[in-house]
């Protein structure tokens, strides 16, 4: 009984989405009734590839049966149909794919993820994650910063007082060790294991594997905070007196100098999605820059208080910023519209944003892991109630949150050392072996930096949008065509100066103002005097049809416009 | 709780005791960032390389001429014979491989006009004193000729019909002789009614096989017909042209080098417009070929270049020449259609590569794929300017690059001068004539 309703109010509800028409015989006719049959498998295929597009797709398609060229409407179809395929295969590739991500799931309830410790983890993982975790006690020489290398084999730390050390962090091997002897401000490695530029005192330092001084950067003064840009081979500083700096490691030239003009930046990460630099400022907000243009791209006002710290995903879809407002906000950087905004109990020192989208935030003595702030699959970015794992709480204050490309690891360099701890699910699980290998050999390592070179991106291709290189330039094409036009029909000047005046005040004037200075009296300036005369006269008659309406008393009243 | 973590074993990265490393893909788009421009910068090397590598120039054959070479054919049933005739009479055979001479003799006391071979191997030459018959595979250097003809005027142009046993010939005096060789009988004659100018060129139509072509000397091109003995068409062009050439693949279509410095290819169903003009020489076109593939033309010029052209583009695709090469009087393509072969007023006939950057030799499937991979990148994003100039870019001599901007000014004077006349006369009235019309000046059927 109760299935036979369920059905019957199934049915009610397919009928009623299908509105009907009532015909001059008083039939109804349903609008819009499917009438082709089309088999599962058709089906099945037409769900594959729109699974396919979505992943793999690079945008929407072209109409092709919109072109009237029936030569280019071939070769656009040919082209679309090619586009269409390779989406479809690497779908099929997916099946590859050897490795899955991590995760913790509750199995009750009553569980909840924020509460595993790192403890509860190393018991349940393999004895070669296991090992991953490792605690490294550096106690006089800190905070230190740390940063993993592209592919996630080496470590970077550097101690504030001057200790730098590299290590494959996998096998416990120290690369170097160096003690500087002065304030150490950041460290950064260059494109691979081999280079690595630490901001020292005054100036930036670049060594080599071995820890040899290779150059110093004498340009780069005071730098506190760097970033590598790894396609562009560009070194980008910002001092403490808000220069930020491009320099090319592969030439040695140094690029751009841009000055920032608001005052000492507290912070600096780039978009890995299009390389352009996003600085934090004093005053709250967030500035954009590319080494092509001498102001920011763009401004945004992030936060009420400096803007301590800034990440963002490797998409570049959305960044989040952790102010000194005790405020932590996700934006969406496409529309730079503010996603949802967190609150951090003290204010955030360290954000970073794994490959999968988890974001770790270090606070005070402590770091959160959250899950989710935001997920391209959704189209209303929820706010998540609670995080995803904590960790920290005895006594070590945060300087840096890293995490490790590739791997379920997080870094947190703190004022007594480095802890490198476990967070499932936040590693890439599949990595591309010729784009960045984990697992490279030192042939590979050597070939993929030639390669690199090769394949080095000019710093004039930086923009807010990556693609726009293969982009047509459609507009001087127009104008080339119409250059080519013989037979067109002569331009109406007054239609011209008409479309330019539409919605204007004293264009006409201005136009004549400029023309009085040319002294050439031609057809087009005699056109326009008439017309500036006539317009003048309507507007006379206008004023004076005011002042008879109000009367002799109040004419001066009326207004003139 | 459920946990669970990434970890890769790296013994499946490398199996144990192999020194291959697996290259496992992963072609999700994120992690692939900058993916147009790194492409970009790809096609920008690809482009680079292309031009970095284009070396046209093979060699000469052997000495060449004492006098310049003012008739060259290939053997269409082998990839390697080729035959010259110079300024002094001299006609030799040439094998390709070794760029050796194999054969000569002293053919005719004034310059070989036509050379063609025959279907069976013998060589035809003819000149101001006659038509000559040699067989240059049995018989020995200046040996005496298989056969002369010699009645019917001075005779300019050879061609040698695609399988049956006959020749055409043109004469000063305004006919084509064509002559069946194996009945030795007086030559079948064809002529425009009333005609007396010098024919400079005929050809025979390679698929449709009893057309024959020719251009003459008061600037018309005529085409006939050998089964009905009767002309067809006759168009007269505004200049002279020089050579006429069937598309070995287009039955119907036909290239004309021209003395205005253009290719003119028409269709021989309607001649009331180009098909295509191909403009770019400085001097006048001396001689055009289509390749074997009927796809490209190579042409050489008074202005001491050869130019190889895509046969539906305007612009030529490439530009050769050397410091030595005078003005190039006949060009060929060999039947592979890798190579190409200048004749030139210096003497020489040069071997050079069809395909500049492109390297003969067997490579690895690596290579090749890399090549493919380049050509397609380059081909891809060859709308960009960057890209589109290094890809146009060549060196061209001094003087033809100066008479090149000489004749672009002078050409625009003369339009702009038309339009003024058009601005102030009746003449504005008419339409303006496209320029594939422009050429033709009157038809005749």
């Amino acid at each position: 009984m109760e299935t036979a309703e369920k059905v019957e109010t199934a049915i009610s509800r397919v009928d009623a989405a299908l509105p009907r028409v009532e015909q001059p015989n008083r039939a109804l006719a349903i609008k819009g009734a499917r009438t082709e049959f089309r088999s599962k498998a058709e089906i099945e295929q037409a769900r594959r590839l729109k699974q396919a597009q979505k992943a793999y797709g690079r945008g929407r398609g072209i109409d092709v049966k919109s072109v009237k060229d029936k030569k280019l409407r071939r070769n656009l179809g040919n082209l679309e149909n090619k586009y269409k395929t390779a989406a479809l295969k690497a779908k099929e590739a997916e099946i590859l794919l050897e490795n899955t991500s991590g995760f913790i799931e509750p199995e009750t309830e009553l569980e909840r993820t924020y509460r595993v410790r790192q403890d509860d983890v190393e018991k349940d993982v393999g004895i070669d994650v296991a090992q991953k975790k490792f605690e490294l006690k550096l106690e006089n020489l800190g905070p230190y910063v740390c940063e993993y290398t592209r592919n996630g084999r080496d470590l970077l730390l550097a101690g504030r007082k001057g200790h730098v050390a590299t290590m494959d962090w996998r096998d416990g091997k120290l690369g170097c060790e160096l003690q500087l002897g002065e304030t150490i401000r950041d460290a950064r490695w260059l494109h691979n294991n081999q280079y690595f530029a630490v901001a020292q005192k005054k100036y930036v330092y670049i060594y080599d594997a071995n820890g040899v001084e290779l150059h110093c950067l004498k340009k780069h003064v005071e730098v506190s905070h760097m970033e590598f840009l790894p396609y562009h081979f560009l070194l980008a500083t910002l001092g403490i007196n808000g220069h930020l700096k491009y320099q090319d490691t592969s030439t040695g030239q140094l690029v751009a100098e841009l000055p920032t003009k608001l005052g000492t930046p507290v912070s600096l990460t780039q978009n890995p999605f299009n390389a352009v630099l996003h600085v934090g400022h004093q005053n709250g907000t967030v500035s954009l820059w590319s080494p092509n243009v001498g102001e920011p791209l763009v401004k945004l006002l992030a936060h009420r208080g400096p803007v301590r710290s800034l990440a963002v995903d490797r998409e570049g879809r959305y960044m989040v910023s952790a102010g000194q407002d005790n405020k932590m906000a996700v934006w969406d950087i496409r529309m730079f519209k503010e996603v949802n905004n967190y609150f951090t109990r003290s204010p955030a020192s360290s954000v970073a944003i794994s490959d999968t989208g988890l974001t770790a935030v270090g606070w005070g003595t402590r770091t959160t892991v959250w899950k989710g702030l935001f997920s391209k699959d959704r189209a209303v970015q929820e706010k998540v109630q609670s995080p995803y794992m904590t960790w920290g709480g005895d006594g070590k204050a945060i300087e840096r949150v890293r995490w490790c490309p590739f791997e379920d690891i997080l870094g947190i360099g703190h004022t007594e050392g480095f802890s490198s701890i476990i967070i499932p699910g936040a590693g890439e699980a599949n990595f591309d072996a010729l784009e960045v290998n984990p697992l490279e050999t030192k042939k590979q390592r050597q070939e993929g930096e030639v390669k690199a070179l090769l394949n080095k991106l000019q710093p004039e291709m930086i923009a807010l949008d990556p693609n726009f290189i293969g982009k047509l330039d459609l507009r001087s094409d127009e104008q080339k065509r119409a250059d080519r036009d013989l037979d067109k029909p002569a331009v109406d000047i007054a239609e011209e100066i008409r479309n330019r005046a539409r919605g204007k005040n004293g264009v006409l004037k201005k136009y004549l103002r400029k023309q009085a200075r040319k002294n050439i009296i031609d057809e087009k300036r005699l056109k326009v005097e008439e017309m500036l005369k006539q317009q003048q006269e309507r507007r006379e008659e206008k004023h004076k049809e005011k002042q008879a309406e109000l009367g002799p008393t109040l004419s001066r009243f009326a207004r003139k416009d | 709780m459920k946990i669970k973590a990434l970890s890769r074993s790296i013994t499946a990265q490398q199996a144990p005791g192999s020194d291959v490393q697996r290259a496992p893909r992963n072609l999700a788009p994120e992690i692939h960032p900058f993916e147009r421009a790194r492409e970009y910068q790809r096609a920008l090397n690809a482009v680079k390389l292309e031009r970095m590598f284009a070396k046209p120039f093979l060699s000469q054959l052997g000495n060449g001429h004492v006098q310049g070479v003012y008739s060259m054919c290939k053997n269409p049933s082998s990839l390697s014979a080729v035959a010259s005739g110079s300024g002094d009479g001299v006609v030799k055979v040439w094998d390709l491989t070794s760029r050796e001479e194999t054969w000569r003799t002293a053919a005719h006391n004034n310059i070989v006009k036509g050379l063609t071979f025959t279907n069976d191997n013998k060589l035809l030459s003819c000149g101001t004193d006659g038509i000559k018959l040699w067989d240059p595979y049995n018989s020995s250097n200046d040996s005496t000729p298989l056969a002369t003809w010699q009645e019917g005027g001075p005779y300019t142009s050879l061609s040698f019909h695609r399988n049956g046993n006959s020749f055409a010939a043109s004469s000063g005096a305004g006919c084509i002789s064509v002559w069946d060789l194996e009945h030795s009988t007086a030559p079948q004659r064809i002529q425009w009614p009333n005609f007396t100018d010098t024919i400079t060129d005929v050809c025979f139509n390679q698929v449709e096989t009893s057309v024959v072509g020719s251009v003459a000397t008061d600037r018309s091109v005529m085409l006939f017909d050998l089964r009905t003995n009767m002309p067809v068409v006759k168009t007269v062009l505004k200049f002279a042209a020089n050579r006429i050439v069937f598309n070995p693949m287009e039955a119907m279509n036909l290239a004309v080098a021209s003395e205005d410095h253009n290719i003119y290819i028409f269709d021989a169903r309607n001649f009331d417009k180009a098909q295509n003009i191909q403009k770019g020489h400085v001097a006048a076109v001396m001689d055009v070929e289509f390749s074997p593939t009927g796809e490209e033309l190579v042409s050489g010029s008074y202005d001491r270049t050869i130019r190889i052209w895509r046969r539906d583009q305007g612009q030529s695709r490439d530009i050769y020449h050397t410091k030595r090469m005078q003005r190039v009087f006949r060009t060929c393509w060999t039947m592979d259609s890798k190579y190409l072969l200048s004749g030139s007023d210096d003497g020489n006939i040069r071997l050079w590569r069809a395909n500049a950057s492109e390297r003969s030799g067997v490579k690895s499937s690596k290579q090749r794929q890399a090549l493919e991979y380049n050509q397609a990148l380059a081909e891809r994003y060859s709308h960009l300017p960057e890209i589109r100039r290094i890809r146009r870019h060549r060196h061209v001599p001094k003087v033809v690059k100066k008479a090149g901007e000489i004749k672009r000014e002078e050409l625009a004077a003369i339009k702009r001068r038309e339009e003024n006349e058009r601005k102030h006369s009746a003449k504005k009235f008419e339409k303006r004539k496209g320029e594939r019309e422009k050429a033709i000046l009157a038809k005749e059927q």
